[in-house]
């Protein structure tokens, strides 16, 4: 029998067992420090992802049941100009959303600190760190990147063949490719396998070799950390000053309730649920809720959203066969207005119509896994026999696409608020995420199309769809929501990932990021939680 | 198109099922064919029915099917008594339908027949459920069961022109390589191979 009674004595708390979690968690572990996780989800068993890959592929199931999502638990509200689709990319339970997610890796550029209050050499340390905790593939041929000092520890996979095609209509365009850092193995790496090639990558990688925070929960555990899984956090309690957290108080599934005491509290829990907590967690001295002095918990939420342009092409693309992309481009990052120039011409300047703002930052990606997977148009058609057959081959060889990023700034209109009027499953208000997408973020997804338009032009592709300003969609990197300042009255967290006001509270978490850049944020996330972990242990 | 118990085999890893302890294979030994479907009433006119599915639901092409599909159910039911009783109460039904509009079960009609009633069933647009109606656990529970057996099957994705079809784990080779090569290509490249016919493994190095 589980036992989910708190610790007697702890030095640390940890909210969450995702990525940020679990990288704190066995950090501390392997210094020495008594460690509780507590993690509102279960813990999932390894042999169950194959069957839940299936449920992944096969029509039948909701997609929220592959990772158990869902239900009263995890009930949210949306409000503002569009729908956010909160739980569809999100994953509750050990090992987090790293569960269900893509697995790219990058680091900041160096011009994404610009008004963060460290820079990228503050991070770059941490950076190292978080690419071997992760085991990262990749190669050192990405102009644009930051400075790195070491090699990747895994080389990277190589391109695709749709990469080649890619690549002659990109030289004549002037446009760079190179390679992707993937938190996935190209070999062995920290007893896990070498990618085998599932093709299911997002949302189930059922050989283990794309990383999941799971791994290190384990790693924590075998340090002699202590996780509680099925153990809502419902509120922290602080001391009569103010100054500490106390306590946090938990749920468990027999219907009791538990307070875990530590001398450090770090909250990593995502960047959705730490603001709802903190405001969960309002008392007479913070009415506002918890480390909230400043106003700023809950607002300044960003996401990244995603553009993308496809077709197909008069030959074999070989998609599909990998669910992984192994080429990028990030000249366009650091200036989204420029035109390049190649041999046989090249993509045109950013045109300024005078009434909408510059774009900003552009990812682009070309993608491995574009046009459908036989196996998935074969289970949802109305089709059988020779007929369905003719139908794969038809649909199936030459399709093609390119997708990308761009980032969201800050607005302090987007946020997370507590929606009084709908409780959770322990009847406390859900999260209500207040979004929208300003005239900025939809002049870098018109840049970013026009330029994947050129490219796919270039390229002689029937282009046939693509994704931008008007039916664009979040890539599910919550940001900001507990940003990172100098300044008490304007952020929530100093440039050591603690809370201004309590001394003894810290963040890990996309929650901190004062900017969003447009690069997958999880490898910055991993950075910031072994530095705050760093930090809580010079306080104890 | 012939498809092998290796094909078999690795579909069943693909979906799970720890293939490597030989109690999958599709005859004992005795050389007597094993069915998924022993512990039910009737076992082999339960297996026929399935293959008369599949007889239905598989490109004419393909050969091998019996042998495919009696290793591959029996691999899937294999400690799963909720999904072969999902299974065997499709069966059922879809042999309560044939016996009500044709007066016989639906391995005994022919070919012609077994399509036309799928049809009529409404099996073709239902949407796969396995809680569903009759027609939706008939297309999850059949028809869509051997089609996510067939087409994550390195013969099944080959046919289509991709040798390493999603939910196969055929490796890191494949998606590098250009449609020039050579057609057999999973079998050039024995790092490819996740399932041998001697001593196949899960796929999954990591466990």
């Amino acid at each position: 029998m589980t036992d989910r009674n708190p610790s007697e004595r702890a030095d640390v708390c940890v909210v969450g067992a995702g990525p940020a979690g679990a990288l704190a968690a066995h950090r501390l572990a392997d210094r020495g420090y008594d460690v509780v996780v507590l993690e509102v989800g279960e813990r999932f068993d390894f042999e169950d992802r194959k069957r839940r890959m299936e449920r992944a592929i096969r029509p039948g199931h909701d997609p929220l049941s592959v990772w158990e999502m869902g239900g009263p638990r995890d009930a949210y509200t949306s409000s503002g100009e569009r729908f956010y689709p909160l739980n569809r990319a999100r994953v509750k339970g050990v090992g987090g959303t790293t569960l269900h997610w893509q697995g790219m890796v990058m680091r900041l550029h160096e011009s994404d600190f610009e008004s963060w209050p460290l820079d990228y050499g503050d991070l770059r340390p941490y950076y190292a760190e978080a690419e071997r905790a992760l085991g990262v593939a990749g190669a050192d041929d990405n102009p644009y990147a930051p400075p790195r000092e070491e090699p990747f520890p895994m080389s990277a996979f190589p391109p695709s063949h749709s990469d080649s095609l890619f690549a002659a209509a990109c030289e004549r365009l002037g446009v760079t490719m190179h390679s992707v850092p993937n938190a996935r193995n190209s070999e062995a790496y920290d007893d896990r396998s070498a990618c085998v090639g599932y093709g299911t990558c997002k949302p189930v990688c059922p050989s283990g070799a794309k990383y999941s925070a799971d791994h290190h929960v384990e790693k924590a555990e075998s340090e002699g950390a202590r996780v509680v899984d099925r153990a809502p956090v419902q509120r922290l309690e602080h001391d009569d000053s103010g100054e500490r957290v106390t306590a946090a108080v938990y749920a468990t599934p027999d219907g009791e309730s538990h307070r875990q005491e530590a001398r450090e509290f770090v909250l990593a829990a995502g960047g959705v649920e730490i603001p709802r907590l903190l405001l969960l967690s309002k008392s007479a001295q913070y009415p506002d809720g918890l480390a909230n002095s400043s106003g700023a918990v809950g607002r300044y939420f960003m996401d990244h959203l995603f553009a993308g342009v496809g077709g197909t092409l008069d030959r074999e693309t070989r998609q599909n066969h990998v669910g992984f992309i192994t080429s990028e481009c990030h000249q366009f990052y650091d200036d989204p207005t420029r035109g390049t120039e190649g041999r046989d011409g090249g993509v045109p300047e950013w045109t300024d119509s005078g009434d909408e703002p510059a774009p900003d930052s552009i990812k682009l990606e070309f993608l491995n896994y574009a046009g459908p997977s036989p196996v998935e148009m074969a289970l949802s058609g109305d089709q059988w026999g020779d007929d369905l057959l003719d139908t794969l081959r038809e649909g199936y060889g030459n399709s093609i696409a390119m997708g990308g990023l761009v980032g969201q700034r800050p607005r302090k209109a987007n946020r997370v608020t507590l929606d009084s009027s709908t409780t959770d499953d322990h009847g406390n208000p859900v999260p209500k995420i207040h979004w929208s997408v300003d005239a900025r973020t939809k002049s870098s997804l018109r840049r970013a199309n026009e330029i994947q338009r050129a490219i796919l032009d270039e390229l002689g592709a029937d282009v046939s769809w693509s994704v931008g300003p008007e039916n664009t969609g979040p890539a599910f990197h919550h940001m900001g929501t507990t940003r990172m300042g100098t300044d008490s009255d304007e952020s929530v967290v100093n440039p050591r990932l603690r809370t201004h006001d309590l001394r003894n509270l810290a963040i890990a978490s996309s929650s901190v990021f004062v900017t969003s850049g447009a690069l997958n944020p999880t490898l910055t996330i991993a950075a910031l939680a072994l530095k705050a972990a760093d930090h809580v242990d010079e306080r104890l | 198109m012939e498809l092998t118990r290796r094909d078999a085999l690795a579909a069943l890893a693909a979906s799970g099922v720890a293939v490597g302890t030989g109690a999958v294979v599709g005859t004992d030994a005795d050389g007597r064919l094993r069915n998924p479907f022993a512990e039910t009433p009737s076992p082999e006119d339960r297996m026929a029915t399935l293959l008369a599915v599949a007889d239905v639901v598989y490109p004419s092409a393909v050969a091998g099917v019996e042998e495919f599909v009696r290793t591959y159910a029996l691999g899937r039911t294999k400690d799963r008594a909720d999904y072969r009783e999902g299974m065997v109460e499709a069966l059922s039904t879809l042999d309560e339908y044939a016996r009500t509009w044709h007066g016989a079960d639906f391995r005994d009609l022919d070919a012609e027949t077994r399509e036309s009633v799928l049809d009529q069933m409404g099996v073709d647009t239902a949407k796969p459920d396995p809680e569903g109606s009759d027609p939706a656990r008939v297309r999850y529970y059949l028809v869509n069961e051997l089609l996510y057996a067939l087409y994550t099957s390195p013969t099944g994705g080959r046919s289509v022109g991709i040798e390493n079809p999603q939910g196969h784990p055929g490796g890191t080779g494949s998606y590098r390589r250009g449609p020039s090569a050579d057609e057999d290509r999973s079998k050039a490249d024995g790092s490819e191979s996740s399932a041998g016919d001697s001593e196949p493994n899960t796929g999954g190095g990591g466990e």
